[in-house]
C-alpha cells in the first residue's frame, strides 16, 4: 500500500499520523486519509479542493503536476509526503 | 465599564485583565499564529480567526466554561462552471471580521474574498450569503491595496433590527440589506476616490471604504474612515457627508463610534497611503464631540517623538460606555484610556504587530 505522511508542523494544530492507503492518484490517497479525519482536510487543501498555495505535496520525493485536481498516479507503493511549501526566509 | 481586552496579534491573541486599576495580560493562545478577527460576547465566549501562511483560515472559540475548540470555518460552495470569469477566488482567504448578529447563537463573519457568512450556531456551523455573493456586481469588487481580494471589514447590525444590515467592503463602499441578508443594495452617496479616474471618481462601488463604526443607540449614524477622508452618514449609510475638520490628517484605517452619543467618535489618523505613517512621528488619536464639525487631537501618554505606529481597520476599539478605548499598532503598540480617550496608557508588554482589539462586553 502506499503511505501518505504529514509533515510535523501540521502536528501543533491537530493530529495527523501517517495513513497507508491504496494508491490511484493522490486525489484518491487524500481522500482516503480526509475520509478519517475530515478536519485535516481544510489543512492541506483550498475550498474548491485544490493544494493550497503554501502546501506542498511530493510523490516519492516529486513535486506533484497537478496542484488543482491532485491526478498525479500513485503506485502501491508510493510514499505522499504533505509538507508546508517554503516562503519567505 | 469593560475589564477583558483581547487584542489579535500577528504572534497569537493575548487577553488583558484589569486588576486594581492597571491592566496586564493574563492569557496568551495561539502563539506564533497570525490573528485575524477576533469577537467576545458578555457571557465569556471568545472567538479568534486564525491566518495561517500555509494552512490556510482557521476559527476557534472558547466558551463560557473557558474551553477552547476548533471550529469549523466558513466554506465557499462549489464553483460554478459558468463562474469561471469571476475574477475573485471562491476560496476563504481569511476571516476578517466577526460580529454578534442580535440573535441567539447568530454570528456574521465577513472575509476576503468577500463573502459574507452567517452561523446561527456560535460559529460551530456557517452559510454562505448566496445573495450578495452572486449579485453581479461583485465581479466588480476590487482587491484591497496589497492584496489580491476584496474584503469585508465592517458589518454593522441595528440593534434595534437585527435584520437591517450594512456592511463595507473594501473596495466596494457599503451594502445594505433590510431582510436579514435576503437581499443587497449598494447604497452609498457622496463619497470620492480621488485616486481613480475622474469619470469613476464618485461611484459607490469604487469607494475605498476602510472601516465603518455605528452609534449603538443612534444606528442611523455611522461614521467611516475612507480611504479619502472621513465621511458621516446621518441615514444609515445611504448618504455621506466628509468631514473635513479631522485633523492632523484625513488618511487612517479605524474608526470607533460613541455608543450613546451620536455626535462622538476617534480616529488615528496618518499620513496618506504612500506612506502610512503617523503625522510628525506622533501617535495621536482625532476625537470629535461636535458630530465631526470639531476634532481634539488627544495626546497624553501617546509617543510623540520617533514614533511610526500604524493602526489598522480592526485596531481601534471602545467598550459599551464609551470611556474606555484601547488601540493596537502595526509596531506592537497598545494604548487604553479609561476617560474616552483624554489619556492614555500603556499596559506591560511589548507586543507583536496587533490587527485586532475587542473589548468583553460586560
Amino acid at each position: 500500500m502506499a503511505t501518505v505522511s504529514f509533515t510535523s508542523a501540521l502536528q501543533r494544530f491537530l493530529p495527523a499520523p501517517s495513513v497507508q492507503v491504496d494508491g490511484g492518484t493522490v486525489h484518491a490517497a487524500l481522500a482516503v486519509v480526509f475520509a478519517s479525519r475530515p478536519a485535516l482536510r481544510g489543512y492541506v487543501l483550498d475550498d474548491q479542493g485544490a493544494l493550497r498555495r503554501h502546501v506542498a505535496v511530493y510523490v516519492n520525493g516529486q513535486p506533484v503536476h497537478d496542484r488543482v485536481w491532485l491526478t498525479d498516479p500513485v503506485g502501491p507503493h508510493d510514499e505522499i509526503y504533505v509538507f508546508q511549501a517554503l516562503s519567505g526566509g | 465599564m469593560a475589564n477583558r481586552l483581547h487584542v489579535g496579534t500577528r504572534k497569537g491573541l493575548f487577553e488583558l485583565a484589569r486588576t486594581n486599576g492597571a491592566w496586564e495580560v493574563v492569557d496568551v493562545r495561539f502563539l506564533g499564529d497570525p490573528v485575524s478577527a477576533v469577537l467576545a460576547d458578555a457571557d465569556g465566549s471568545v472567538w479568534a480567526a486564525l491566518d495561517l501562511g500555509h494552512f490556510g483560515a482557521k476559527l476557534w472559540a472558547r466558551d463560557r466554561d473557558g474551553r477552547w475548540r476548533e471550529l469549523a470555518v466558513p466554506v465557499f460552495p462549489p464553483k460554478p462552471d459558468d463562474a469561471s470569469d469571476d475574477p475573485h477566488p471562491w476560496s476563504l482567504g481569511k476571516i476578517w471580521v466577526l460580529e454578534v448578529g442580535g440573535a441567539a447563537g447568530r454570528l456574521w463573519a465577513g472575509t476576503m474574498p468577500g463573502g459574507l457568512f452567517r452561523s446561527d450556531d456560535g460559529g460551530v456551523s456557517w452559510s454562505l450569503n448566496e445573495a450578495l455573493w452572486h449579485m453581479p456586481e461583485r465581479r466588480h469588487w476590487a482587491g484591497v491595496a496589497g492584496g489580491e481580494q476584496p474584503g469585508i471589514n465592517s458589518v454593522l447590525i441595528d440593534p434595534r433590527n437585527p435584520s437591517d444590515i450594512r456592511i463595507g467592503v473594501s473596495t466596494a463602499g457599503v451594502w445594505a440589506s433590510t431582510d436579514a441578508g435576503g437581499s443587497w443594495r449598494l447604497i452609498n452617496r457622496g463619497m470620492y476616490a480621488e485616486y481613480m479616474p475622474p469619470e469613476q471618481r464618485d461611484h459607490p462601488i469604487v469607494q475605498d471604504v476602510h472601516r465603518l463604526a455605528r452609534c449603538a443607540a443612534r444606528p442611523e449614524i455611522v461614521w467611516c474612515q475612507h480611504h479619502n477622508g472621513v465621511f458621516r452618514s446621518e441615514d444609515a449609510g445611504a448618504t455621506w457627508r466628509e468631514v473635513t475638520a479631522i485633523r492632523p490628517s484625513k488618511f487612517g484605517f479605524a474608526v470607533a463610534a460613541h455608543p450613546v452619543d451620536p455626535d462622538t467618535a476617534w480616529f488615528v489618523p496618518a499620513v496618506k497611503d504612500e506612506r502610512r505613517i503617523p503625522v510628525d512621528g506622533k501617535v495621536v488619536v482625532a476625537r470629535t464631540r461636535d458630530g465631526g464639525r470639531s476634532f481634539e487631537v488627544l495626546q497624553q501618554g501617546l509617543p510623540q517623538y520617533h514614533a511610526y505606529d500604524l493602526v489598522w481597520r480592526h485596531g481601534l476599539a471602545v467598550d459599551e460606555t464609551g470611556e474606555r478605548l484601547a488601540f493596537g499598532s502595526t509596531s506592537g503598540g497598545l494604548w487604553i484610556s479609561e476617560d474616552g480617550g483624554d489619556s492614555w496608557t500603556m499596559p506591560e508588554a511589548r507586543l507583536p504587530p496587533i490587527a485586532a482589539v475587542r473589548f468583553a462586553p460586560v
